[in-house]
């Protein structure tokens, strides 16, 4: 059967073959082919890059009337967009690179929002403890720590949350590992809401969670030095230092999560995601890397969510749905797991239909067609179907992981392609088929 | 390299009274087994006789119900995998387990992880010893895959190799381990006679080239006949005959239970 697909697809290959050469188009593709593999893989990168850097620049004068979208995102919906992105790359460690269903990332993100609640902010009223906070008087009472620090340590927290959680469920496999997670993602959200009243204790503050919380800034010595803002919230372009600085973090993560991919470490993570049983016979202890890719995840989870904390001012119990791990999820699926760069992707174009896209468009439609609902609230059909339609149509991601991709252009399957985890279902031998047919083939 | 730890009875490896039951099924019954140093020996025996079954206990993919499991002198019996695999024992599967998307040399080099060191905060930095390591360890998987006697597939999926080239692979992948022993689990299977000759001479080059004992399991006896020093038949999960290859084939117990039978299959 192998056989036969191999063949059909490299008849419809010289087909393309043809077309192609006979368009200037193709020209343009060898010229660019021709280019050293590093350039063809950092110019797009620096591109986008540029445009990312500069958008807060240029954003005010975009269209505010554009067909379908009506506007591009502003400050505090770009800020929000890259803050999930960067969860993404998160849980793309722990889904993509190591194959670990994880169904409560949620968890991640409220443990580090919460961490910079109880850094930053004046919740702890029985203490004062100032520690290179900005913005804020000098006889504010709670805990107050420097956002960048609480950024860390809500990291290292989150990272040793993982750690805890990872080490009782990480024994189990493939469906039971996600159900434990889901626990895990709904227990956080339960606990924050009612651990208002420990034994007489408030470390939560119920459902009204913890607010204000103190926001990134680099304080006046900084600011008297080299000009950098004392604080974020002061500001009058606050949005634009928030947007810049989570660009930064993005990149931060992507880097790491690119250098771990190559290393010794992620060798060892995609392995046990090829094979658990084979890896662990090579050498690879398996709970033990394992729990480090949780911790990995959470690490950049937890700083995300502390982020978001500290730009919303708030942590409360209602930020942390299920229906977050899922979106999360999704996204990783989407941009196709293990490409960071797809995940990058799919998780700007998902976070933007979930903060605005989804109301402009239903918005639009509504004035611009006889149709009349409101897009927004089917959301999550929307993104439901958007899966089915990527699981038929490109079930390796919107863009492949660099090795799943060679399996499309080759087409070639041995004999070992056996599913290890339902989410792998996506490598099934008739899907990849198809997916091969809508792909188009180099050369 | 050759100098290792050796146990009191001087073998790499003592298997004492190793048993597995799975449920009311009895897999492995007390068998004692022992491997010397750069020896090859042979585990033979009809499909189900409990040959895969020990060499899993052997490499700490099964718990032993009972029994005692020294290797080069150290108490293996129930470790975890990496661990039996870090104290020296490499091995491949009856089913070819390699990662199929990964490439080539990357399976290699994932079997030498327990060899490497490279941690978190120096991969992500990218400290000069984490990159020395790293390209040293590429180079030396590369001389591995070409030891196998496989040519320039280092950048191919392992799923896209020949089915031939894939058993290599597994070799390749199982010597990155750097094992003092290298267990086989019928290596052979799914070979053509032509093949199996092929790959049964490249298993002696490699107990010639390399400073390691060789366990070969198979059904098939004929195979194991020129190369190993030392058989061992198993029926049921007993040991019913062990010795060099002529006596093992004169033994009535073992032509009863085992030649018997192929000879009318």
């Amino acid at each position: 059967m192998a056989g036969r697909g191999q063949r059909s697809r490299a008849s419809l290959r010289g087909y393309r073959g043809q077309v192609a050469s006979s368009t200037g188009l193709h020209r343009v593709g060898a010229a660019w082919n021709q280019l050293p593999e590093r350039t063809r893989s950092l110019i797009p990168f620096f591109a986008l890059l540029t445009i990312a850097v500069t958008y807060p620049l240029y954003v005010d004068s975009l269209p505010t009337n554009v067909p379908v979208i009506l506007t591009f995102p502003d400050m505090h919906s770009a800020v929000t967009i890259l803050v999930f992105t960067m969860m993404a790359v998160g849980l793309n460690v722990v889904v993509g690179y190591c194959g670990l269903l994880d169904l409560g990332y949620v968890a991640f993100y409220a443990l580090g929002a919460y961490t910079a609640g109880w850094l930053a902010s004046g919740q702890f009223q029985q203490v004062k403890f100032h520690f290179g906070s900005v913005g804020i008087t000098h006889d504010a009472r709670g805990i107050h720590i420097s956002i960048w620090l609480v950024l860390l340590s809500a990291a290292i927290v989150t990272a040793l949350g993982g750690i805890f959680i990872g080490l009782p469920t990480l024994r189990l496999r493939g469906d039971y590992l996600a159900i434990v997670t889901l626990g895990f993602g709904e227990i956080v959200p339960q606990f924050v809401r009612n651990a208002d009243n420990l034994h007489g204790f408030d470390l939560t503050h119920g459902t009204f969670g913890i607010n204000p919380i103190d926001s990134p800034g680099f304080g006046n010595r900084l600011h008297n030095a080299v000009g950098l803002p004392v604080s974020y919230q002061q500001e009058f372009d606050a949005d634009r230092l928030f947007f810049w600085t989570v660009l930064a973090l993005l990149l931060v993560t992507i880097f790491c999560c690119i250098r771990l991919r190559d290393s010794r470490l992620g060798r060892a993570w995609i392995a046990i995601r090829e094979d658990e049983t084979a890896a662990g016979a090579m050498g690879i202890p398996l709970m033990r890397t394992k729990t480090w890719a949780y911790a990995i995840g959470a690490f950049f989870g937890g700083a995300a969510g502390a982020y978001i904390a500290s730009f919303n001012s708030v942590a409360n119990p209602s930020q942390f749905n299920f229906n977050i791990s899922i979106f999360l999820l999704c996204m990783v699926v989407l941009g196709g797991m293990g490409s960071i760069w797809g995940v990058v992707v799919a998780a700007v174009i998902l976070s933007w239909l979930n903060v605005e896209g989804l109301a402009n468009i239903g918005s639009w439609l509504n004035s611009n067609t006889p149709l009349n609902f409101e897009v927004a609230k089917y959301q999550f059909g929307i993104y439901g179907v958007i899966l089915v339609l990527m699981m038929l149509f490109r079930p390796v991601g919107l863009i492949p992981e660099r090795r799943r991709k060679r399996e499309l252009e080759e087409g070639t399957r041995g004999p070992l392609d056996e599913p290890i985890y339902e989410m792998r279902g996506a490598d099934e031998p008739g899907a990849g088929e198809r997916g091969a047919g809508g792909n188009i083939p180099r050369g | 390299m050759s100098e290792h730890q050796v146990s009191g009875s001087g073998n790499l490896l003592d298997a004492e009274a190793v048993r597995k039951e799975f449920g009311g099924l009895l897999a492995v019954n007390d068998l004692d087994f022992t491997i010397p140093e750069r020896a090859i020996v042979s585990l033979i025996g009809p499909n189900g006789a409990g040959k895969t079954t020990f060499f899993n206990t052997l490499t700490g993919l099964y718990k032993t119900t009972s029994g005692r499991i020294l290797f080069a002198g150290e108490d293996v019996t129930d470790k975890p995998p990496h661990a039996i695999v870090k104290a020296g024992v490499g091995r491949t599967f009856q089913n070819i387990r390699l990662f199929p998307q990964m490439t080539a040399l990357e399976n290699v080099l994932v079997g030498m992880h327990s060899r490497l060191k490279g941690g978190i905060l120096g991969s992500i930095v990218g400290t000069p010893r984490v990159r020395r390591e790293e390209r040293e360890a590429r180079e030396k998987a590369r001389e591995l895959i070409r030891f196998a006697g496989l040519g320039s597939v280092d950048d191919e999926l392992a799923e896209s190799l020949a089915y031939g080239d894939q058993r290599r692979l597994e070799v390749a992948r199982a010597l990155a381990t750097e094992p003092k022993l290298l267990l086989l689990d019928e290596p052979t299977a799914g070979m053509n006679p032509q093949e199996t000759v092929t790959f049964m001479e490249f298993v002696s080059t490699l107990r010639e080239q390399r400073p390691l004992a060789i366990l070969l399991i198979e059904h098939d006896m004929k195979v194991v006949m020129g190369i190993s020093e030392r058989v061992t038949v198993l029926d049921y999960g007993e040991k019913i005959a062990e010795g060099t290859p002529q006596e093992v084939q004169k033994d009535e117990r073992v032509i009863e239970a085992y030649l018997g039978r192929a000879a009318t299959a």
